[in-house]
């Protein structure tokens, strides 16, 4: 097989699409968002729970989509759980220069090495965006916007 | 040019792909299988040859200078029209406007035809299967004009109920606006059958020929259509260039569109006096040489014969659609009797997205997505679905290769 197409779909990303980890909606969340590709269709809605000391209590997420749209929110979910809205911050900048096959200098190492499975995607420029939606939505949503869109 | 009457040469499916220099290429080390024909088509010599002849030695703007050159390329300008009137038997050359593609002859009709005739309540009759192109331009006239949108569904193998069309159109109906084959589900509309019972109501009819002319001879005068509307680039030919026939009768009652140079006959700074048509709807600098390209399309496609053309993608599709049996996790979208040769499936437990990747990289192009048919996609409760679309050079060697591809997408993802 060719090997960029092993790496884009390797197991991890393929388990996480199955078995989208925090799928789900949120009762009362503090903050929430919707993505939308207007190239696919692909939908994604994130729940938040920020709590008083500015940490990422908990993280649902909603949607239709392609195994890398999945695969990419499900893990974000998994990766930003318990962190601080900065903290988060500047892991989704580095996640987005990861995927675009750019430098992810900001990234600590052992963030890079989870965030690995995914940098395949940059060898897919169409793909891309399929990736980064999840992401694009959660910052609008802790920025308090509502539609995030990648286009 | 096909001389009337000449015998065309028998149609060879395998000699004719040596007319498209694309098909020889290679993408990802593998060669190319090119499924995408319902967005746009290859190319053939012809055609690449004819346009870089004319911008070579005969090049010049139209309707303007006195000078030779622009004389010349005013008679190819103008023979294309002609060449694009015999194509349609339409009765006049002045039925024939050139735009820069279906879309913008469709928002032609739109804003030069249909607005001033709308009462807010007016009815504008089309079906799901509509692509955004014949479907937006109708929204406009909603939102601005107070329009009401009548959606005709189809049945659940794609095909139009020609009844239920029927009974949507009313006293109140501007406009009945219908695709000739549709880029999803490849269903080929009855046009005789629905502008005969429209006309028999009064209302006029636009067809959106993109695909549908492609496969099938239009003789709009036969069909007694109001608006045919098709784009060059899925014809063979250029991009930048489409076709709207309307009838003369429809012309000479429509305001102008966009206004600049070619389009008046006079301008003063007190007012101004408009061209005939269908001069009148071409302001600006008009495609001239993807006009000569879409020409040698056209003649092109008369060098071969039609009907065999129309056979062999019949085979094709029945061929590909007999082989996606065996993949018992395909669903084909659009099965009615008839269709052309377009194949929409949704893949179980695969997104069309992945799916597409992974055909791209095995040489597979096709098309992922909404297809720009959302009201389409809704009625058949799919975000997206991955599409085959088949022109006259595709061959059963291609379809196997996509079968192939398929099973490794689902050996992949499965």
């Amino acid at each position: 097989m060719d090997d960029s197409l092993r790496e884009l779909y390797q197991e991890v990303i393929l388990d996480h699409s199955r078995h989208p980890r925090h799928f789900g909606s949120m009762d009362h969340p503090t903050h929430s968002g919707e993505g939308y590709n207007p190239l696919c269709g692909d939908r994604v809605k994130i729940y938040l729970s920020v709590d008083k000391d500015d940490r990422i209590a908990d993280i649902k997420f909603e949607g239709k989509g392609c195994a890398i749209s999945q695969a990419s929110a499900s893990l974000m979910t998994d990766m930003l759980t318990g962190r601080t809205v900065a903290e988060a911050q500047k892991l989704m900048g580095g996640f987005l220069h990861l995927v675009k096959g750019e430098d992810a200098g900001e990234l600590p190492a052992d963030d890079r090495e989870r965030l690995d499975v995914m940098a395949g995607v940059s060898a897919f420029p169409m793909r891309v965006k399929c990736a980064t939606l999840a992401w694009h939505t959660m910052k609008s949503a802790l920025e308090g916007g509502t539609a995030a869109k990648t286009e | 040019m096909t001389a009337p009457g000449k015998i065309a040469a028998a149609f060879d499916p395998a000699g004719v792909r040596k007319d498209f220099p694309i098909l020889a290429r290679e993408v990802y080390g593998k060669p190319l299988v090119y499924l995408d024909n319902g967005a746009s088509a290859q190319k053939p010599n012809a055609v690449l040859d004819a346009m870089n002849d004319f911008a070579s030695r005969e090049y010049a703007n139209v309707h303007r200078g006195v000078h030779y050159l622009s004389a010349v390329a005013t008679d190819r300008y103008e023979a294309a029209r002609e060449t694009v009137r015999r194509f349609l038997n339409a009765g006049s050359v002045d039925e024939i406007v050139f735009t820069k593609g279906g879309t913008e002859s469709i928002n032609l009709v739109s804003y030069a035809f249909l607005a001033p005739r709308i009462q807010p309540g007016d009815e504008i009759v089309l079906t799901v299967m509509e692509h955004h192109s014949n479907i937006v331009p109708w929204h406009f006239l909603r939102e601005r004009q107070g329009a009401v949108l009548k959606w005709v569904d189809v049945r659940d193998d794609g095909s139009l109920d020609v009844e239920a069309l029927d009974a949507a159109i009313t006293s109140k109906t501007k406009l009945v606006a219908v695709t000739h084959m549709s880029n999803v589900l490849g269903t080929v509309t009855p046009l005789k059958e629905i502008i005969a019972r429209a006309h028999t109501k009064g209302a006029p009819v636009l067809i959106d020929g993109c695909q549908g002319v492609v496969h099938e001879p239009v003789d709009v005068r036969a069909l007694d259509v109001d608006f045919y509307a098709f784009t060059g680039h899925k014809l063979y030919g250029p991009t930048g260039i489409g076709v709207l026939y309307a009838k003369a009768a429809n012309l000479k009652t429509m305001r102008p569109f966009n206004g600049g140079g070619e389009m008046i006959r006079e301008v003063s700074r007190e007012k101004i006096t408009y061209a005939d048509t269908p001069a009148r709807f071409e302001a600006g600098t008009p495609p001239i040489i993807e006009s000569v390209g879409l020409a040698a399309a056209i003649d092109y496609l008369g060098t071969l014969d039609r009907a065999a053309v129309a056979a062999h993608e019949h085979d094709l599709l029945k061929y590909t659609r007999e082989r996606l049996r065996e993949l018992n996790w395909v669903r084909v979208i659009g099965d009615a009797p008839g269709k052309g040769a377009i194949i929409s499936v949704e893949t179980e437990g695969m997104h069309a997205h992945d799916v597409a990747t992974i055909l791209d990289r095995e040489g597979v192009a096709t098309r992922a997505g909404h297809h720009c048919a959302q009201p389409l996609m809704e009625r058949f409760g799919v975000a997206s679905t991955t599409r085959a679309s088949f022109a006259l050079y595709n061959t059963r060697a291609e379809a196997d290769a996509l079968i192939d591809a398929l099973q490794k997408a689902r050996k992949i993802l499965g």
